[in-house]
């Protein structure tokens, strides 16, 4: 154990799935911020700080638990998961890997940069995940998860899911 | 004076989302049901974060003033028998008179027009003031700030756009968000009134000043009628109290349901 590289660690990390959208681990999602890896007396202790995507994400509690069997798994025993709120999370940190898989799995990735204001009545550009149309329309800007906004294609008349630029 | 202050921008926050959650299972249509539920849970999330901070505020003061800080018997036995505090008992195990949230979140939904009302003057306020509060002194103040400010970002814009839908709407959907508007017009004063712990927060460049927050919120507020064809009420006789602890009936009643579990079932957990 005295050779545990952080590279290691974010090996095992990248097992850890989102358990809303379970095709991305949570590196694809950025949410893990810092890994630090520690020697003390021959016990290796690992720090993992994670931030939430939003503050009441219901999520982190079951991502922490799943860094927890993860690391568990690979024999570590000392193990800190300390969350961290600044700087906040922005759908800029997901990985292009990520948006790839997000799209893939019927969710239409975050398209823009973060935080261009749209103004009131006003609504992205989405392409439709199933026939890349983008005759889409919003229908809810809040969906069933805080991360994602409700819309439709009007061309192939599916419902589909964005995952919302923040 | 940090203590008041974050749990009266903790309770404001409980106290919101638990309005908000009252509309689950009772939304006009699913999307909109869906919407106020999603809110509701980004307020409780920054509830969660601003009572865990106020529960280490608390845990590191010192023995004597512990027992002078809180009235709520069933705190005082906790703090008496020596335990320290954690996010849960500051929600769960204090009366009415102990919680600081604004007169504003403690309104009931009513009806749509009232909901969004009610929405549009503390979204508008929030986002000012999460805004200026990024760049308070306290840094974790700040970290969560700039964490809620890009969902109460979305929270505008959704109470701005049904306060403008309702309002330059049908006559009747008019009527009643004027209406709405007028009646809920009495609870903003107090946003923009500081109190003590307010005042002491703001000078040691911890709070943002108020009266700034005001002008923001004045203007934009003042764009969003003007769009909607809603007359600004010119009522100026505003109510107080809410952040002292002097509070409507209304509170009682949310805290008799948010609180029944822990006060009837004390220390239960999932």
């Amino acid at each position: 154990m005295s050779t545990l590289t952080t590279e290691q660690v974010y090996n095992w990390l990248a097992d850890v799935k989102d358990p809303e959208v379970p095709v991305l681990s949570i590196l694809d999602l950025g949410i893990v911020r810092d890994v630090a890896v520690s020697e003390t007396d021959g016990q290796t202790s690992v720090t993992i700080k994670i931030t939430p995507t939003y503050s009441g994400c219901p999520a982190m509690d079951v991502i922490a638990i799943g860094i927890r069997m993860a690391m568990a798994g690979h024999g570590i025993q000392h193990l800190t998961i300390a969350p961290q709120l600044s700087p906040a999370w922005t759908t800029d940190w997901m990985t292009e890997d990520g948006k790839r898989k997000l799209k893939e799995y019927g969710i239409a990735p975050p398209n823009r940069k973060a935080f261009a204001a749209l103004g009131l009545f006003e609504s992205d550009d989405v392409e439709c995940p199933r026939c890349n149309s983008h005759n889409t329309a919003l229908v809810s800007q809040y969906g069933p998860t805080s991360c994602k906004a409700l819309y439709k294609c009007e061309d192939c008349k599916e419902p589909f899911e964005h995952f919302k630029c923040h | 004076m940090t203590l008041p202050y974050v749990l009266r921008l903790a309770d404001d926050a409980i106290i919101i989302g638990h309005r908000l959650s009252e509309w689950c299972g009772h939304g006009p249509i699913l999307e909109q049901d869906i919407a106020l539920s999603n809110a509701a849970l980004d307020h409780l999330g920054r509830a969660r974060s601003l009572y865990q901070y106020a529960a280490e505020l608390f845990n590191n003061m010192p023995e004597a003033e512990k027992k002078e800080v809180f009235t709520s018997v069933s705190l005082q036995n906790l703090v008496n028998a020596g335990s320290s505090l954690d996010e849960d008992n500051l929600a769960y195990l204090r009366d009415g008179w102990d919680f600081k949230n604004v007169l504003l979140v403690e309104q009931p939904n009513i009806d749509w027009a009232y909901t969004v009302a009610r929405g549009l003057f503390f979204d508008a306020f929030n986002y000012f003031y999460f805004s200026a509060l990024t760049k308070s002194t306290d840094t974790t103040l700040a970290a969560i700030a700039e964490k809620s400010l890009k969902e109460v970002t979305y929270h505008l814009r959704w109470s701005s756009e049904w306060v403008i839908r309702l309002g330059d709407g049908t006559d009747e959907s008019h009527a009643k968000m004027q209406k709405a508007i007028d009646e809920m017009w009495m609870y903003t004063g107090e946003l923009f009134t500081p109190v003590a712990y307010e005042t002491a927060m703001q000078q040691q460049g911890q709070a943002p000043d108020l009266k700034l927050i005001q002008q923001q919120w004045m203007e934009r507020i003042t764009t969003v009628c003007n769009e909607a064809t809603i007359t600004l009420p010119a009522g100026t006789w505003m109510q107080q109290g809410g952040k002292e602890g002097r509070h409507s009936e209304h509170l009682g009643y949310i805290l008799t349901e948010l609180q029944f579990m822990q006060r009837v079932y004390p220390g239960m957990a999932w």
